[in-house]
């Protein structure tokens, strides 16, 4: 709070303290902040022309759009969907059984480290590459198929489950842990009686948020060729069939919400 | 304390029958699914291929080695125009989440309809991936960076509006009715009482999705919104591998530095 009065009487007037207190800083960021703001927008050549021819065609794109076509003329609509929920299943479930020893190995209260500093660099590989490319790589590798989408997404699975996994072990409480070693548990024992159940609700929650994530990614590998109800989508674009898109974009919207849903309830039912 | 009784003898046990049969139950379909979705994914799935795998993975990995570390000079524009989009997509969705935020958090929401809608923009927003955001507006705006900017923009809506709601229906109520004894009308309570309180959050929020962006951005060039997923585009395309490892190990490091800076910040933040 500053007051913008002169001393010996009350401030008469008030003033919002800022956000960040110290001035240097603020003004640092606001010049820095419109610096950069130029000339990333300079560099940006956005061509207005495009833009102005593109606005017309939107609204025919737009129009295309409705009413969406859910007849699913060449019989692929529901194919792709549940290709996309198996595929979301099954990648869940390996990538979940990969990330555990993943996720203990990153835990730095139960690894030594080189296994400590193994994991975490695997798991820092598996976040850094957007499941696409991973996607990209499993085509190359294994084919055009589900197959492929299912390695990209269990690959992807173990960045966002392992480091999760890990850091919820290293929270949990440590004297539980202690008392179940007094008993003389072997290395698992000890795992599985003191560092499992303290980990386990939010982990389900997880899973189940996981499962929900996959089966969006899903939607897209299957752009690069990694099957799914996003090969669908993506013949449809290039078919400008863009009534059966906006069905597929619809079913996918729903079918989060629904995931979204039952997620959150499954989560509010485990812990 | 679930026991069985064996020979008279009481015996602890972690479960009661019950549970037991439940928990079997469970398993049982719990695998059955997924043997089932295995099944579904095999059948369309060329073995030939995937026995192949090793092979084609070896043959690839040579051919990725050395990186044509020469061609770096054709990347700084690809890498500069990522960070861009990221950056100016993250604002575009910061200042539509923040509105949103407030017509779809519970205490500050002026009605049930506003809500839904809200609700409505935010889920669909989320649900749809940013690649296919990207696939709509190339063919509205035409290729280039101002459609994965927005592509990116329009995605981020749900993820930071959500999380901004879900903090404004957080705060501590006492001081926005300090204000409000203080005579102020509807907006100034929004600006001085609630406003101050979710700031950080909404800092951080900012931040936190910068830093996925960074990461989204780098593959919009596979549709032709700009970034360097178009150089990774081309070097797939005409098998130049060793651009292609190039590619990757800048992505790479590009990652980890706004990682980096991110923690950073929200530290400082929060």
């Amino acid at each position: 709070m500053t007051d913008s009065s002169e001393t010996g009487s009350y401030p008469s007037s008030w003033k919002k303290a800022p956000f960040i207190k110290n001035s240097f800083v603020r003004w640092l960021i606001i010049v820095g902040g419109a610096i950069y703001l130029a000339a990333a927008l300079g560099t940006m050549n956005i061509d207005l022309e495009r833009v102005k021819e593109g606005l017309p065609r939107a609204q025919r794109f737009l129009d295309s759009f409705f009413p969406p076509n859910f007849s699913d003329n060449r019989g692929v609509l529901w194919e792709g969907i549940a290709e996309s929920i198996w595929m979301a299943i099954i990648s869940t479930v390996a990538g979940i059984a990969l990330s555990i020893p993943v996720g203990l190995g990153a835990a730095r209260n139960l690894a030594p480290a080189w296994v400590y500093l193994f994991c975490r660099g695997v798991i820092a590989a598996s976040r850094t590459f957007p499941e696409i490319i991973l996607a990209i790589f499993a085509v190359k590798l294994f084919g055009f198929g589900p197959f492929a989408g299912f390695v990209a997404l269990s690959l992807g699975t173990i960045g966002f489950y392992a480091k999760l996994l890990a850091e919820d072990i290293e929270n949990s409480s440590a004297s539980q842990a202690e008392a179940v070693k007094a008993t003389g548990a072997n290395w698992f024992q000890w795992v599985n009686y003191s560092i499992q159940p303290q980990v386990m609700p939010r982990m389900i929650g997880l899973s189940i948020y996981r499962l929900d994530i996959n089966f969006r990614e899903s939607a897209v590998v299957g752009i690069v060729g990694g099957g799914g109800i996003g090969a669908t989508l993506n013949t449809s674009f290039s078919r400008y069939e863009f009534d059966t898109a906006a069905a597929i974009l619809i079913i996918i919207i729903l079918i989060v919400m629904c995931m979204e849903y039952t997620s959150s309830f499954f989560r509010k039912w485990v812990q | 304390m679930p026991a069985s009784t064996n020979n008279g003898i009481e015996t602890w046990r972690l479960r009661t029958s019950k549970e037991q049969w439940i928990r079997w139950v469970c398993w049982l379909i719990g695998i059955a699914v997924i043997m089932y979705a295995w099944q579904m994914i095999s059948e369309k799935t060329v073995w030939f291929f995937v026995t192949d795998a090793p092979t084609q993975a070896a043959d690839i990995g040579s051919r990725m080695v050395p990186p044509k570390w020469s061609y770096m000079n054709k990347l700084w524009k690809p890498v500069w125009d990522t960070i861009n989009i990221a950056t100016i997509g993250t604002i575009i969705a910061m200042a539509i989440a923040v509105p949103v935020a407030f017509a779809t958090a519970r205490n500050t929401t002026p009605n049930i309809v506003v809500r839904t809608i809200g609700l409505f923009i935010i889920v669909s927003s989320r649900s749809v991936n940013s690649l296919i955001w990207a696939l709509i507006l190339v063919f509205i705006l035409g290729p280039g960076v101002l459609a994965g900017t927005i592509a990116i923009g329009l995605r981020s809506v749900g993820f930071c509006a959500k999380l901004i709601y879900e903090s404004i229906e957080e705060i501590d109520h006492t001081q926005v009715e300090a204000i409000e004894a203080t005579g102020a009308s509807g907006p100034q309570k929004m600006i001085f009482g609630i406003l101050p309180q979710v700031l950080p959050t909404i800092a951080g929020v900012g931040i936190y999705r910068w830093d996925i962006n960074i990461r989204e951005s780098t593959i919009l060039g596979l549709v032709g919104a700009g970034g360097i997923g178009l150089q990774l585009n081309g070097s797939l395309n005409t098998l130049a591998w060793t651009q292609v490892s190039l590619i990757l190990i800048v992505i790479l490091v590009t990652v980890f530095i706004s990682e980096w800076v991110s923690a950073k910040v929200r530290g400082a933040i929060i």
